[in-house]
């Protein structure tokens, strides 16, 4: 029998099982009742206990059974599973109508078992980071036993070649040279870009709708701005390859300049608008958040507005705003679409934002998206990448949350 | 030293004017993000709409016998390279499930080229002038015009410019939304749940915060390198299918729903718990029966924006192998699909002119999708939002 008719079966029978646990606890329950006996909890919650127990033990053992099946490549035929699982459940349905007596605490039983769930539910998230570190370190562990850590590290062609071909039994892929200098070059490049666009505009937005604004316009400013954040980024990326790189290079050219039509200044003012809206939203939050009394005491020292601002507010919030542009660099730094469909593909280790240079996030999707064989080196290199991806927005974002953490144990402001 | 009346007034004048400039630098920088967007949607509709519309050409189509064998005898001949070769293509087969068609002959609008699309629109396209002189003929004589494009709204993907429709990652997007929400909806409720209402404060309770925290901010394209190793690699769950990149934008989903939802429940306040907790509720009974349907609205905001948000994203899904080219609707969670930013993706990459407008319109379709979610769930906010 197919897996799918299988697991059918398994899910209508134990639906079926379900349906008699929880009748036939009720029913028992109400007996007892009926004949006069103080019970610690409602039929119902008989019932459901009952339920629960017929199911809880049965689905974990057919999941369990199917993961050993599926990864351990344990012998077991899936009819002999699926009979597993069910004789577990009838049993369940006979131990939990058999508690159906009076002095069972059937609600906290099945408060526990809730409790044990919402566990479980929270423990997933913490597989997912483990999951992400688990398979990027063990692919980029591969990807180092190939190729040395130093030369990637510090190489400085990025040159695949013809890995591909060693992988697949030919040739022995010497040629392949992994320096990811030029890649995070081009990286720092189209970021720094993007934070020069994003936290002069980012910053001084904030301003003016802490500082300025009349409530009716923060009302219209704040939502409009988070639109900006909310466009996807696919979309970013066709705008600044068909609308902003050609106009970069028109005005290139106007300067008598050559510049590439895959030039990292249009990805990067692109992605600095993109990320207006996380750096504004935060700084806003923080000079927000900056005490009063401490505008009063400038202005009563006669310190005009924008001097408070300049010299009182903004120093004071700076952590806050490190903070944000902290934050704002490690989604440019991890941002993928816009680059991938608006920088270059050739690794350039170059200082002219004018011409193309590719990015880590570029070369991770490139190497994952031909026909090469997963083990070839080209392809493992996408883990490293991003294996060093992870560690740096991981530092930049803990940095970020212990600034503005100093920052609110200092003002003790809870709202942020 | 001292100063005279006069220079501190100056003084003062120039402080002031200073002032005055910060407030209009600031106002300015608000100005060019507000301008920044306003560019962007006036340069997406100018691009986008006209792929709402397609040139088709009326003409005689004759169904001779000879048609019935090969498409191309149903035309006149000089307006064959301008009619689109997918409907010439299906003459034939149209003829031979209907043959008593045979011999007669009909006026049709006919899906014309990507080319004759481009001419009308007035965009750069390969027409020889002979061909452009018979278009303007045609044109005066109305049998030449830009009609509702059913083909981008009815198909999927194809190589043929004119033929291309984002019916399939419609469709594609579809299932894979289903998949996110329904692993990441009930288990970042959990979570929430469990994290607010009872979990004790101790390490393991922080260690998950932090770690979830840190889960948001981790760039997207990571989780397809998970849904990469450990979903395809490792569990083997089809390549390209819905099921595998539904799994990798859950995880991604997962943070969202998780803070949203313990934002909504933490605004419910606790005279609402103590009170169940006073009848004699149990702790789930509390937050089943009091707190959850309160914080509800909340929730479904909050999962909506998330939603909204897995919908757009596109790095993890390249990684995840759902840039495929899906020319047939197919609504299977195990087959290769695309989505709606996927398409996008694989059209801009196009080398042809007319995918220029069908990514734009393509943009437009999933803009205005993301705008009405979002609008969703600022009126199921407004509606449904309660001050304590």
């Amino acid at each position: 029998m197919q897996t799918n008719q299988l697991l059918l079966l398994f899910c209508t029978v134990l639906l079926l099982l379900g349906l008699v646990a929880f009748f036939v606890g009720r029913a028992k329950a109400a007996r007892v009742r009926a004949s006069g006996a103080a019970m610690y909890a409602q039929p119902d919650q008989y019932a459901w206990f009952a339920v629960l127990s017929t199911a809880g033990p049965a689905v974990l053992v057919g999941a369990l059974g199917s993961l050993l099946l599926l990864l351990l490549g344990a012998d077991i035929p899936p009819m002999y599973l699926l009979a597993a699982s069910l004789v577990v459940a009838a049993a369940g349905l006979a131990v939990g109508v058999a508690q159906v007596k009076p002095h069972f605490h059937a609600r906290q039983a099945i408060e526990r078992v809730i409790r044990w769930v919402l566990t479980g539910a929270a423990m997933i998230s913490i597989f997912t980071t483990f999951g992400i570190l688990f398979s990027i370190i063990s692919e980029a562990l591969r990807f180092f036993q190939m190729h040395s850590f130093w030369e990637f590290i510090t190489g400085t062609t990025w040159n695949p070649g013809a890995s591909f071909l060693a992988a697949a039994g030919r040739g022995d892929g010497s040629g392949a040279q992994f320096g990811s200098v030029p890649l995070f070059a081009g990286t720092f490049m189209i970021t720094a870009i993007a934070l020069l666009v994003a936290v002069p505009i980012g910053l001084l937005s904030a301003i003016y709708m802490s500082e300025y604004a009349p409530q009716r316009v923060r009302t219209v400013a704040k939502p409009v701005l988070e639109v900006l954040a909310g466009i996807p980024t696919v979309v970013y990326g066709f705008f600044a390859a068909i609308t902003v790189a050609p106009i970069i290079v028109n005005i290139a050219g106007f300067f008598g300049l050559d510049a590439s039509y895959n030039n990292a200044v249009a990805p990067g003012i692109v992605m600095g608008i993109m990320i207006i809206p996380f750096i504004s939203s935060l700084s806003d939050d923080v000079i927000n958040s900056v005490p009063d009394s401490m505008r009063q005491g400038s202005l009563a020292l006669g310190m005009t507005k924008g001097e408070t601002i300049r010299d009182v507010v903004i120093p004071a919030a700076l952590p806050g705003i490190i903070s944000a542009a902290l934050l704002g660099m490690s989604r440019a730094l991890g941002e993928t679409m816009i680059v991938v469909m608006a920088a270059g593909m050739r690794p350039n280790l170059t200082a002219n934002p004018l011409e193309d240079m590719t990015t880590v996030t570029v070369r991770i999707v490139a190497s994952l998206t031909g026909d090469q064989e997963f083990e070839s080196a080209e392809t493992l290199s996408a883990f490293a990448l991003g294996l060093v991806l992870f560690v740096v927005t991981l530092t930049l974002n803990l940095v970020s949350v212990l600034m503005i953490r100093r920052f609110r144990e200092k003002y003790r402001v809870n709202n942020l | 030293m001292s100063h005279s009346f006069d220079e501190i007034s100056q003084q003062l004048k120039r402080r002031h004017r200073k002032s005055a400039r910060l407030k209009w630098i600031s106002m300015g920088a608000l100005g060019l993000a507000g301008l920044f967007l306003v560019l962007f949607f006036a340069d997406m509709l100018s691009k986008g709409l006209p792929a709402f519309q397609q040139a088709y050409i009326n003409t005689e189509v004759r169904y001779t016998e000879e048609a019935s064998r090969d498409g191309r005898l149903a035309f006149e001949e000089e307006l064959l390279p301008l009619i689109s070769r997918t409907v010439v293509r299906v003459i034939p087969l149209q003829l031979r499930n209907n043959p008593e068609m045979i011999g007669t002959s009909e006026q049709r609008w006919m899906l014309a080229t990507s080319e004759v699309d481009q001419y009308l629109k007035g965009h750069r396209n390969r027409l020889s002038d002979e061909e452009k002189a018979e278009i303007d003929e045609r044109v005066a004589a109305g049998q030449v015009d830009l009609r509702f494009n059913k083909t981008f709204f009815g198909s999927g993907d194809s190589k043929i410019a004119e033929n291309a429709g984002i019916l399939s990652a419609v469709v594609g997007t579809i299932m894979t939304m289903i998949v996110t929400l329904l692993i990441s909806f009930p288990i970042g409720v959990m979570t929430a749940i469990y994290l607010e209402e009872f979990a004790p404060d101790n390490r393991f309770t922080q260690l998950i915060e932090i770690n979830i925290n840190n889960l948001a901010a981790i760039p997207s394209i990571l989780f397809g390198l998970l849904g990469l190793a450990i979903f395809i690699n490792f569990f083997g769950v089809p390549r390209s299918s819905p099921l595998a990149g539904g799994m990798t934008l859950a995880l991604m989903t997962l943070p969202v729903i998780i803070i949203a939802t313990r934002t909504a429940l933490r605004s419910v306040p606790d005279s609402i718990r103590h009170a169940a907790f006073g009848v004699g509720c149990s702790r789930w009974q509390v937050v089943r029966d009091h707190v959850l349907p309160l914080a509800m609205p909340g929730i479904m905001t909050g999962s909506i924006i998330g939603l909204a948000q897995a919908m757009g994203e596109t790095a993890p899904l390249i990684i995840v192998g759902m840039v495929a080219f899906i020319p047939d609707v197919s609504a299977s969670f195990t087959q290769a699909a695309t989505v709606m930013p996927a398409q996008i993706f694989t059209w801009s990459g196009e080398p042809e002119q007319a995918f220029v407008e069908k990514t734009a319109g393509g943009i437009l379709v999933l803009l205005s999708v993301l705008i009405s979610l979002n609008a969703f769930a600022v009126v199921l906010r407004k509606k449904f939002e309660r001050r304590w």
